[in-house]
């Protein structure tokens, strides 16, 4: 069985090289797409939008559609994974670990036991303890502080240089996720709770696909953000360009929440309890 | 001088690519996928692709990496095949 999966697999791979035979070379200025498309985008991308960074333009305003579905999937994919791998069990049917500080001694509460009150002295532990590492945890509470400000600059700066919504999202989320490896779990999500980051994952969807259904309320196409000037009482240019951002900021809003509920779920084995 | 780097490069992804396929570790198998994307960030750069390269630094070698190690942190560090 593995060899014939080794065939087909290598057949499929040679019928793919052979088929870039025919591709233009990289850069050809004679191929379809640079005879036509990028060179109506090239040269009007700066007078329509005013977004330096034609990319962006691209992605966000005369492609908007690309996006909000890509952003669309990206929720889906959280949505997927919370109904495939999210466990629900009762709080009271299993056992837990609380550590008691002074003394270094870890008590195991069977199920249906009295827990210890909330303390100082006592703290609750996952069944894979190890103490903390005072150099690991000092380094990531110093860098989480400078990962958001970057996250959030590049989001705002997609405008004018590489970057926008889908990258700060991730750079966001990651942020949050490098606060629960180097503390755990649990603390993670008292601050960020699952039904926080669900709310956050649909409002960026929302935010994208309102700011559409906003322009044809004022009378233009479904995502013609020129339509928000006289909202916004600028011309229909800057109009564009401030649109750009607003659902930059949604789909970053949406690719953080997602990026961060799904190391939720995968982490802990679905039950958000103990986890990496 | 561009080119020799590419060559490398592309030398690299190729390596990473069988070698993450190949290895019985599945951590290995995750960190060898991080390093690989991490080359083809290099590579959509060198090709002037900088929202590409940016996107594959933060989501392939970045967050991605980090949701497999999770992923077998959860289930199990060695292949069955």
């Amino acid at each position: 069985m593995k060899i014939i999966g080794f065939i087909i697999v290598l057949l499929c791979g040679g019928l793919l090289a052979y088929a870039t035979s025919d591709f233009p070379y990289w850069g050809d200025p004679a191929s379809p797409a640079s005879m036509h498309v990028s060179a109506y985008y090239i040269e009007n991308a700066v007078a329509d939008t005013s977004v330096p960074n034609i990319v962006t333009a691209v992605l966000a305003d005369y492609r908007g559609y690309d996006t909000m579905f890509e952003t669309a999937v990206i929720f889906s994919a959280a949505i997927a994974c919370f109904f495939l791998l999210r466990i629900f069990t009762p709080e009271s049917s299993q056992s837990k670990l609380y550590r008691h500080i002074p003394t270094g001694i870890t008590l195991r509460i069977a199920p249906g036991g009295k827990l210890p009150e909330k303390s100082d002295t006592f703290e609750r532990i996952d069944s894979s303890w190890v103490p903390h590492d005072l150099i690991i945890k000092t380094a990531c509470r110093l860098f989480i502080p400078f990962i958001q400000i970057f996250g959030l600059y590049v989001i705002a700066h997609g405008h004018h240089s590489p970057g926008g919504g889908f990258q700060g999202g991730v750079i966001l989320g990651a942020s949050i996720i490098l606060f629960a490896v180097s503390n755990d779990l649990r603390s993670t999500i008292s601050r960020m709770g699952e039904k926080i980051t669900a709310f956050l994952c649909s409002a960026g969807v929302f935010i994208y696909a309102g700011t559409g259904a906003l322009c044809i309320l004022l009378g233009a196409n479904f995502l013609d953000y020129g339509a928000l000037a006289s909202l916004m009482g600028v011309d229909p240019v800057s109009a564009r360009s401030h649109g750009i951002l607003i659902v930059e900021i949604g789909v970053g809003i949406t690719v953080m929440a997602v990026m961060v509920s799904l190391y939720y779920i995968l982490s802990s084995g679905g039950q958000l309890d103990e986890g990496l | 001088m561009i080119w020799y780097i590419e060559l490398v490069i592309t030398i690299l992804v190729i390596i990473c690519g069988i070698a993450a396929i190949t290895v019985r570790d599945l951590l290995g198998a995750a960190i060898l996928f991080g390093a690989y994307s991490f080359m083809m960030c290099l590579l959509w750069a060198i090709m002037g692709a900088v929202d590409v390269a940016f996107t594959e630094a933060s989501v392939g070698a970045g967050v991605s990496t980090v949701l497999f190690v999770a992923a077998v942190f959860r289930t199990s560090r060695r292949t069955k095949d």
